[in-house]
């Protein structure tokens, strides 16, 4: 019966010509990026018209990001042409997962990310070499359960171009030395906190894969006894020595003699033990780099700021939470020239005097952060502005002595800029006014500025068409109108935070369901949002990926029903104070891409429920729940969860409903500044 | 008495006898104890320019001149022992160590002569020279012949050979002269052969400071011990029963045994040092082996220190390696200590390289491994060599989503690998519960129905909590 069926339906379909049979591979795959670019789900309905629709999609694919890893051999002969394989969804991937890769001798199979999963070890590291011989990127990211024996199978990928071993901690020596031996064609190599690993492995590194151009060696062991064999790769251009304890002035002095043409990017921030004087005897060592970055590593004075006037080309100076001595911000102006990003963030002893001096001279600058700088006023902020104007990015969160007046300053002559942050300032309506000549603008952090209203973000919603990104947390002045401005004007939004913007209702919501890019919505603390809103956004915002509704206290199961229905991309949920129950967690708990869930403080949550949708959504990674689940929830039911993959934080934070004035709030945490 | 002169000058009297040996085989210097001390007038030159001498007639002078000073300074000596023989018969000690002094002096002195006469006998080889003799040179000889009454026969030999170029023979005879000479003055050197320094001794000279006191020969008492003494189990024996013990405490031990008398504490109490023994020469060691670098004969002679180091010495480099290692049962040693040793680091961290080598030290593996191409760090062979052709078929609980055909063997969804490294049997164990149940969830229905104020059109008619893929495979179930 069902073979008849299956031969009526072919020789129904024999007759219409195949509608793609004329058309090339090549011109068929624009079009298919085109359609998924538009919106990722189209192709799922395009693969489901025909046959031959089927079979492009399948020979068109080329990312394949799993939600289970038990599906992959499956989801890989469905789409023989994928050449990156994405895990990074799956919490758990078995041995035998990977052991069940395909193995074909010409497998496509370029690029495997594993840098979120557990669960698998040398043994599926070995079948995945076997299977994939030709396979050129490797992210084996967070595998702290990963020994030299998987690094042994590593190096059995002769072909490796990219490696992550990040916090792969008992990785030792022994595992380095043979992926040196085995993977000679690597170029870029993380082994960021792989803390097993001495002087000993990174010099045998150094000699056998002379490749290399990008190198993490962040919170290793590293010492002098390998870094002059390392700045000697002839091809080193990255090299990032975050945390690096071994490194100090003695150490740098030793590479006096030595130089590297190739390196640009060095980046020694938290490095405790280097000091200005460590930092003057690396200079002449790298000539060419474009890129340094010393945050949180040493005192800043005059004499290292001079140094640098060596190299000729840097393009990007990160000196964030340094120490500035007298002249040293003053320095930067007239040594480093040539700088085209500065970024002085959380730094101390940034004065006015210093820093007007230095922005006067670098009229080139494109990206300027001064976050939290705080003893600077109007003075710097008219200097900035005045010989500043090419700036695409200027963050200057908490510099909370510059009046409205300067904040005017900005939109009016930095009208190239992209990124603005001014978080936590005096900007009013008038600020925002200035900025309508900004029409680039992209993001727009101004959370916690009081006074700012609807009439100000109308000037942004008409004039800041580009605007990707908009955080007004805390913005206790504005409403719906104005956030209905935003999304009318913005079409392109991607990002918006309206946390404890209290007078915001379903009505903003709407609006925003029309901006179908919108990937990341926070309502938190905003009371008159209920499920009528949620369910416009569900089915308007189809790329939802991150949701936070903690504190909408009229959000109900309904809106938990929209969501699992049309939100397939959530990953990401906040629902703590809501009024869903059981119904709408367990609804929620179909989504299979979900990694992240905060519940706690539900009313209306049971254990059993809680339990049903902890083992129905298989793919969690973080849950956050109230610490009274605990004793709860039947032991061994949490243990088989937590064997998936998901990690459980127990939440002990009191009840607590009511949501203090925006006014209040910014008092109390001043007051917890000044003390 | 300079010391730090002495050792210098016997080095060159070493070479000096190593010369003789490399001419002529037959000749060498085996000197008995007790071994004399050396003054020598050359210092630091000496050496230098003894081997391969011009024939310097200033240096002549100056050694002639050093010799007749020792002359004066022995007769010295010997003028105040006579003088001072019959007031003090008491002081024993005093005139013992006159007596030495003396003796020493007498013995240096024809070391010296020998010395000197022996910077003159490579020069002999020159035909030219003995053909022709400058005046001034030949004055110089005949001033050694008369200033010293010992070798008289050394200026007539050279004289004698002037016509007839010298041969073999000749030096031969010439030094059957010194060694009258020598004999006369207490010394007997025997004709000893000494072996050709190999390389490998050579290579050992380097280490000779490494015995940490590095005593100038003469300035200690040379003791040979013979095989069977080095090699007997005791040196302690007890004169009643003969028992043997390898310490002297357990001799006084056993001791007790024998009567009362052996027990009072001045019989149990540690011997005490001789007195004499502070004035007496330190002891140093010969290896009875000749040819050993360790013998006294060998031409790079360096002492053993104490009797232990004899023996340890003599076991190590001259028995038989007897005991074996019973971990890795290739290494074998003579010495028990040093198998113990072994054995202690034997088989533990071992650090090994693909090629099979293996060493005591990760900096050396890793030495290794940067110096040979292709080579690589291999892990030790206890942790398990992870490949899934190890993964066994354990607790099928469920059919597997869907395997390749192509697939030699066929993996199951929580399988269990025979090594519990590569997989951890506890999560292994929870990963199949936990599919089990989420199976048993995928067949139960969490369909919910339309809910209340649906008004959107949802994309699929039915409701579920399920992944579409499940609702896949459960169709085709159905088909099946």
């Amino acid at each position: 019966m069902a073979a008849a069926h299956r031969q009526h339906k072919r020789r129904r379909l024999s007759p219409s010509p195949a509608p793609f049979d004329s058309l090339a591979d090549e011109l068929l795959f624009l079009v298919l990026d085109r359609v998924a670019a538009a919106d990722p789900r189209a192709l799922k309905s395009f693969a489901l018209a025909s046959r031959a629709c089927h079979a492009a999609e399948s020979r068109h694919r080329r990312i394949l990001r799993p939600l289970r890893a038990d599906l992959l051999p499956a989801a890989l002969t469905r789409y023989p042409s994928v050449s990156r394989l994405d895990l990074s969804l799956c919490a758990r991937v078995p041995d035998a997962a990977l052991a069940a890769v395909p193995s074909s001798g010409s497998s496509p199979l370029r690029a495997v990310n594993l840098s979120r999963s557990s669960g698998f070890g040398a043994a599926g590291v070995a079948a995945l070499a076997r299977a994939c011989p030709g396979l050129a990127d490797l992210d084996l990211s967070n595998g702290v359960h990963l020994g030299d024996a998987a690094a042994a199978e590593v190096a059995r990928m002769r072909k490796l171009q990219r490696l992550s071993l990040s916090r792969c901690k008992q990785v030792t020596d022994m595992g380095l030395g043979c992926v040196a031996v085995g993977c000679t064609d690597l170029r870029d190599l993380s082994l960021k906190w792989c803390i097993g690993i001495t002087d000993l492995g990174l010099n045998l590194l150094a000699l056998k894969c002379n490749k290399l151009t990008t190198l993490d060696l962040s919170y290793t062991m590293i010492t002098k006894e390998s870094l002059l064999s390392i700045i000697k790769l002839p091809n080193l251009q990255v090299l990032i020595l975050v945390g690096c304890i071994g490194i100090d002035d003695d150490a740098l002095a030793s590479l006096e003699k030595e130089y590297s043409k190739s390196l640009q990017v060095l980046d020694m921030s938290h490095c405790q033990n280097v000091t200005d004087v460590g930092v003057s005897s690396i200079v002449k060592s790298i000539p060419n780099l474009l890129e340094l970055n010393l945050s949180y590593c040493c005192p800043v004075t005059p004499s290292m700021v001079r140094s640098l006037h060596k190299i000729s080309k840097l393009q990007t100076l990160k000196l964030e939470g340094c120490k500035f001595m007298a002249d040293g911000l003053k320095a930067i102006g007239s040594s480093c020239v040539s700088i085209r990003e500065l970024s002085l963030s959380k730094s101390a002893g940034v004065t006015d005097t210093e820093l007007s001096f230095a922005v006067s001279k670098l009229k080139n600058l494109l990206k300027l952060d001064i976050t939290c700088c705080r003893n600077i006023t109007d003075v710097s902020v008219v200097s900035i502005t005045r010989s500043c104007t090419s700036l695409i990015s200027l963050r200057m969160e908490s510099c909370s002595h510059v009046s409205s007046g300067a904040l005017q300053l900005i939109g009016k002559h930095c009208s190239q800029l992209e990124e603005l942050d001014l978080t936590d300032s005096d900007l009013d309506d008038e600020g925002l006014k200035a900025l309508t000549g900004c029409t680039n603008l992209s993001s727009l952090k101004i959370g916690i500025c009081l006074s700012i209203s609807d009439e100000g973000l109308t000037h942004i919603g008409k004039s800041c068409p580009k605007l990707r990104d908009i955080d007004l947390y805390r913005c206790g002045g504005i409403s719906d109108d104005g956030v209905i401005q935003i999304a009318k004007g913005c079409p392109m939004l991607e990002s918006i935070n309206l946390s404890y913007c209290t007078e915001v209702t379903d009505r903003s919501l709407m609006s925003l369901s029309k901006c179908t890019n919108l990937n990341t919505l926070e309502v938190r603390g905003c009371p008159r949002v209920s499920s009528a809103g949620l369910s416009e956004i569900a089915m308007g915002c189809r790329l939802l990926s991150k949701l936070d509704i903690k504190k909408c206290f009229e959000i109900n199961d309904v809106g938990m029903l929209y969501l699992s229905q049309f939100s397939h991309g959530l990953r990401q949920i906040n629902l703590s104070y809501c009024s869903v129950t059981d119904i709408g967690l367990l609804s929620l708990s179909s989504i299979c891409g979900l990694q992240n869930m905060t519940i706690v403080h539900l009313a209306g949550i049971t254990p059993n429920g809680l339990i049903a949708a902890l083992m129905v959504c298989g793919g969690l990674t973080k849950v956050k729940l109230h610490e009274a689940f605990k004793s709860m929830m039947p032991p061994h039911m949490l243990k088989n969860v937590e064997t998936r993959g998901c990690r459980f934080q127990w939440i002990n934070k009191p009840f607590k409903v009511e949501v203090e004035p925006c006014d209040v709030w910014k008092q109390q945490s001043q007051d917890v500044l000044v003390r | 008495m300079d010391r730090g002169q002495n050792h210098i000058h016997g080095q060159s009297a070493a070479n000096l006898c190593y010369q003789f040996g490399s001419d002529n085989p037959l000749l060498g210097m085996g000197i008995q104890q007790p071994f004399v001390p050396f003054t020598s007038p050359f210092g630091a030159s000496s050496s230098t320019n003894i081997p391969h001498m011009d024939w310097n007639p200033a240096t002549m002078l100056d050694n002639l001149t050093f010799i007749e000073d020792k002359i004066r300074q022995v007769k010295d000596v010997i003028r105040t022992m006579v003088d001072n023989g019959g007031q003090l018969p008491c002081r024993q000690g005093d005139l013992t160590q006159q007596q030495q002094v003396v003796n020493a002096d007498l013995t240096c002195l024809i070391v010296q002569l020998i010395s000197t006469a022996g910077s003159l006998l490579p020069s002999l080889k020159n035909s030219s020279f003995l053909s022709h003799p400058p005046a001034g040179h030949m004055d110089t000889v005949n001033h050694v012949g008369s200033s010293s009454s010992f070798i008289p026969n050394v200026t007539t030999i050279s004289e004698e050979n002037k016509e007839d170029m010298c041969s073999p023979e000749d030096y031969e005879e010439l030094f059957k002269g010194f060694t009258d000479g020598a004999m006369e003055g207490g010394i007997e050197i025997d004709n000893v052969f000494v072996e050709e320094q190999d390389a490998k001794d050579g290579d050992e000279g380097g280490d000779a400071s490494m015995d940490g006191e590095n005593l100038p020969p003469g300035s200690y008492e040379l003791l040979q011990l013979e095989k069977d003494e080095i090699l007997a189990p005791h040196t302690h024996f007890c004169s009643i029963c003969g028992k043997g013990f390898k310490r002297d405490a357990n001799l006084r031990m056993h001791m007790r045994g024998h009567g009362d008398e052996y027990k009072s504490p001045a019989a149990l109490a540690k011997p005490p040092r001789d007195a004499s023994a502070e004035h007496e020469l330190v002891k140093r060691y010969s290896c009875p082996f000749v040819g050993c670098k360790r013998n006294k004969l060998h031409k790079n002679f360096q002492p053993l220190k104490t009797i232990l180091c004899v023996k340890n010495h003599y076991k190590r480099s001259h028995c038989e390696k007897s005991y074996t290692c019973s971990r890795c049962h290739t290494k074998k040693f003579s010495v028990m200590a040093d198998l113990k040793t072994h054995e202690k680091h034997c088989g533990r961290d071992k650090w090994l390289c693909s090629c099979g080598t293996s060493f005591s030290r990760k900096d050396k593996l890793f030495a290794h491994v940067a110096l040979f191409q292709g080579h690589t760090p291999a892990l030790p062979a206890d942790e398990p060599k992870n490949s899934s052709d190890q993964i066994s078929r354990v607790g099928s609980h469920q059919e597997p989503a869907k395997f390749p055909s192509s697939m030699s063997s066929s993996f199951m969804w929580g399988t269990s690998s025979s090594d519990d490294r590569g997989l951890d049997i506890k999560g292994l164990a929870g990963c199949s519960e936990d599919i089990l149940s989420t199976g048993n969830f995928g067949s139960f229905n969490f369909s919910f129905g339309p809910a209340d104020g649906f008004t959107g059109e949802p994309s699929g008619s039915t409701f579920s909590v399920l992944p579409p893929e499940h609702f896949q495979s459960a169709q085709k179930k159905g088909k099946n």
